[in-house]
């Protein structure tokens, strides 16, 4: 690294300053409600009076917590596999096809990311009620796929652009079928990029609570039991609820950094 | 002939496995995305009139709340490119360490809720929130800063979650820019800041539009963060969207509303799209 | 088994790959496809490995027509241009994958990547992965796994072309030897002639979608049909002239030259071959039968021979090569006025029209 050669620059010290305070205000709010779900006083105090896993306890001891955070897993999980099933064979296209419309497909593809999700939000609503989807939680996970599907598709793309398409011929000379030849040759080598994008498709359905507001009706997911709580009264369950999601968080990051690709942009130059 | 000929050909056989690939999703998307988006725009117009939007034209509460919202989106955005820019180049420049502590703090924020970090802010925030508090008990105030349910609220939630839709794309660019170019430019003679200005900056600017139309248009459509640290005294227009339908049923000019919303949005993402001059293609 | 080409066509678009080839590879052959880049070698590869599949004309394995077939159903072992190994498996799996999809058993499976590995002198490195290997290792790992399931016909599409030179030269003469000994019907695809020269049984050379000549190493370069050929395999002086009465050609800006055999009508025009090697400098050209005088405008040192460009008086150019003892210094120097000659045997005669 020629930098090591070089004096301490003014400059670099003024980076590091403003990159330091802002991860600092980046990570304030996650770090803030760790002491206060575990805090033994009923109101926000801060620093807490001492310690407690109450809000916990009440969270667990709530079946509608418990019914709303299972009720996101499964919604989660649907949402994944949807987005997975539709998205990795989708990539192959949008990489490989020379059809002038694949242009057109990566476009919209992507659009959802741009739409504002109370716009889309609406117009499935309108959908769905009319196909009385509202309040199924299967539902919701098909609309959480529309969501997640760019995501899938941007980070199995960008897997799929950098692998050696000649891997898939040498497998069909040495006797595989097309078929054989990507599912023993091609989708290993793209494991990092496809953990990553099964997590990022899991944490977008599973954090979601535009589309959830308007389609989960009475059974509600975890978000939109959070929101509701939130309305009514901050108490510290729903403090006890965020750790966890956080935590949740940190394990699907951490999984996919280890395991995956492309989560964590141009690490590989690195 | 025709026919035997298509047969033959393994490039089109190829081109034809590929759209069967791609079929399932584009059918779910035009099921679940287009029609759906379709259906809802129609029915701004629905009776084959234009009232909705005279209507939404003409009321100056809406009209107010476009303009509010279009400069929340650039006050975003500018504040979140003051921010993101010198945290990008810090990560460039830093070591492995540094690469990897960034990214966790840029990343965790980013797989964690919004609705987490909005309770999160509301907490610190409040009247009786931590900072007021322990700006109190220091004795430093008297009386409790509005820093909850006001634009300034609103501001901090909403950069927090836009930072890094900034920050990767500027960082993207900031990578691919050939550090020898650098070099060169400072084994000419030229100093730190003037290399800066006509050489880093310059080529970064593909990623400071992409990042800039990412963080814009995404803001503009805006909802739970406002909604909870608005307090019901910022309103943006999907606020106002959302009230249509929920409390008015009044679905017509609701969906005039997002149709004015979806209009702005794709137009300035268009907009700041031609500045990137397509490089964002490119760099695939 | 033998490889049978019959008047193989493949467009595409507005563009001729291939314009019609013929080609017999005879069973334990090795035979070489020798062409610049866009010749048409690598479509023709691809049709025989099942990649492509021709417009018009047929592909035959043996008894078997091919033409259509898949690349699975046809029993081609191929090694790619970069090895295409699979760098998630390791070097017992790349090799035992073909047999894998043969539904070989398992017992017996381990015992051919066994002895495939043990042919290529890799037997130690079955558990590595392909990205623990040098170069020339990864090289016989791709050998290996497209040998290991004895296929009927053996494709190798540039293999050699990553490697370095000397590592390179020992790796051809290791496929060669292999080659012998397996008896494996062999189609090489390479743009490189002097790798042509040293390993084929008989070279064909392509050009545009062509074959412009097929035959023995030999043959090949001493006596090429076409302009082409002459031009490409190897290097060469190409004189354009005229043919006349008695043994002999006027080239212009050189003059007459002589020639050992005559045949072709007087009047055609023609192009004459005369080898670098076979040229004479200095007090060699004395004597012989054409010779001219040469200033010696760059010199090139190749270690047992030097390459001289000389410029005629008449502003043609030739190349010649003379053989260097070690220890003893260049001959000539740049810029010396030398003698030079050759004698009519060593002029080789490409008729126009006679293709």
């Amino acid at each position: 690294m020629p930098r090591a050669r070089r004096p301490a620059q003014p400059g670099r010290v003024v980076l590091t300053i403003v990159a330091s305070l802002v991860f600092a205000f980046l990570m304030l709010p996650l770090v803030v409600v760790f002491p206060i779900s575990v805090s033994s006083a009923a109101y926000l105090q801060f620093p807490p009076p001492g310690f407690s896993w109450q809000w916990y306890e009440r969270f667990l001891d709530d079946p509608t917590w418990v019914e709303s955070a299972i009720r996101s897993f499964k919604v989660a999980l649907l949402c994944t596999a949807l987005s997975m099933g539709l998205g990795v064979p989708l990539s192959f296209a949008l990489v490989r096809s020379r059809l002038w419309g694949m242009r057109l497909a990566d476009k919209l593809v992507a659009a959802p990311i741009i739409v504002p999700n109370i716009i889309l939000s609406i117009a499935i609503y309108s959908l769905f009620s009319r196909l009385q989807l509202i309040g199924a939680w299967y539902g919701i996970a098909v609309a959480h796929t529309i969501l997640a599907l760019p995501f899938v598709v941007i980070l199995v793309s960008a897997g799929l652009r950098t692998f050696d398409e000649a891997q898939e011929q040498a497998a069909m000379g040495l006797g595989a079928s097309w078929g054989v030849a990507v599912w023993r040759i091609t989708l290993p080598q793209l494991r990092p990029s496809l953990i990553a994008a099964g997590f990022l498709a899991f944490v977008t359905s599973f954090d979601e609570l535009v589309i959830a507001m308007f389609l989960s009706g009475a059974s509600m997911t975890l978000p939109k039991k959070m929101f509701d709580n939130i309305m009514l009264e901050i108490d510290p369950t729903i403090a006890a609820v965020s750790v966890m999601q956080i935590v949740l968080a940190c394990i699907c990051l951490g999984a996919a950094a280890l395991f995956g690709r492309g989560v964590v942009p141009g690490a590989a130059t690195k | 002939m025709a026919h035997a000929s298509a047969r033959r050909d393994p490039a089109r056989a190829r081109e034809r496995t590929l759209l069967a690939l791609a079929a399932p999703a584009l059918i779910v998307l035009a099921v679940l995305f287009v029609w759906p988006l379709i259906r809802l725009l129609s029915m701004s117009v629905e009776g084959g009139t234009l009232a909705q939007f005279e209507k939404a034209a003409l009321d100056e509460l809406y009209v107010a709340v476009l303009w509010d919202s279009l400069e929340i989106a650039l006050i975003v955005t500018v504040i979140c490119l003051v921010l993101a820019y010198p945290v990008a180049m810090w990560i460039v420049q830093a070591g492995r360490l540094g690469f990897i502590l960034g990214m966790f703090f840029l990343l965790l924020p980013f797989w964690t809720s919004v609705l987490v970090r909005t309770y999160a802010w509301m907490v610190l925030l409040g009247r009786n929130g931590i900072i007021n508090r322990m700006l109190r008990d220091w004795g430093w105030i008297e009386f409790p800063l509005p820093l909850l349910h006001n634009l300034l609220g609103v501001l901090i939630g909403i950069v927090h979650v836009m930072l890094p839709y900034m920050v990767i794309p500027i960082y993207a660019a900031l990578l691919r820019i050939d550090p020898d170019l650098k070099r060169a430019a400072e084994g000419l003679g030229a100093p730190a800041w003037r290399t800066f200005l006509r050489v880093t900056l310059p080529l970064s600017l593909p990623g400071v539009f992409a990042g800039s139309a990412l963080v814009f248009v995404i803001t503009l459509g805006f909802f739970i963060t406002p909604a909870l640290l608005g307090g019901g005294r910022v309103v943006m227009i999907a606020t106002l969207i959302e009230q249509q339908v929920r409390e008015f049923l009044d679905w017509n000019f609701a969906a005039a509303l997002a149709t004015v919303l979806l209009v702005v949005t794709l137009a300035i993402y268009a907009l700041l799209g031609r500045l990137t001059g397509g490089q964002g293609h490119a760099a695939r | 088994m033998d490889l049978t080409l019959r008047g193989v066509v493949r467009r595409f678009g507005a563009v001729t790959a291939l314009a019609g080839v013929d080609l017999n590879v005879a069973e334990g052959e090795l035979l070489t496809i020798l062409g610049p880049s866009g010749s048409g070698k690598t479509t023709l590869l691809k049709i025989v490995a099942g990649f492509e599949f021709p417009d018009e004309g047929s592909v035959r394995l043996g008894a078997t027509d091919v033409t259509m077939s898949p690349p699975r159903s046809r029993d081609v072992g191929m090694v790619f241009q970069n090895y295409a190994l699979f760098p998630h498996l390791t070097v017992a799996q790349n090799v035992s994958f073909p047999l894998e999809m043969r539904h070989v058993p398992k017992a017996e499976r381990q015992r051919r990547v066994a002895e495939a590995l043990a042919l290529v002198e890799l037997a130690e490195y079955g558990e590595r992965l392909p990205r623990q290997l040098s170069g020339g290792q990864q090289q016989r790992v791709a050998l290996a796994r497209a040998i290991v399931f004895n296929p009927r016909l053996l494709l190798l599409d540039e293999p050699f072309g990553a490697l370095d030179r000397k590592l390179r030269e020992v790796m051809q003469l290791e496929v060669r030897r292999l080659q012998r000994r397996l008896k494996l019907t062999t189609l090489f695809i390479t743009h490189d002639q002097e790798e042509a020269l040293i390993l084929s049984d008989r070279i064909a050379v392509m050009n545009a979608g062509r074959i412009e000549q097929i035959g023995l190493p030999g043959d090949v370069y001493a006596r090429p049909t076409t302009r082409f050929v002459a031009d490409f395999v190897g290097e060469s002086n190409l004189l354009e002239g005229t043919l006349l009465d008695a043994g002999a050609a006027e080239v212009p800006r050189f003059g007459r030259v002589a020639l050992a055999a005559d045949g072709a009508q007087p009047g055609t025009r023609a192009t004459l071959l005369v080898r670098p090697e076979a040229l004479r400098v200095g007090a060699d050209a004395a004597g012989l039968a054409n010779r001219a005088t040469g200033r010696i405008v760059e010199t090139v040192f190749l270690g047992l021979s030097v390459k001289l460009r000389m410029a005629l008086e008449g502003g043609l150019e030739l190349l010649a090569r003379l053989p260097l003892r070690p220890s003893e210094p260049l001959p000539v120097a740049e810029g010396e006025e030398v003698p030079i000659g050759f004698s009519p045997e060593d002029v080789h005669v490409i008729a126009h029209g006679a293709r």
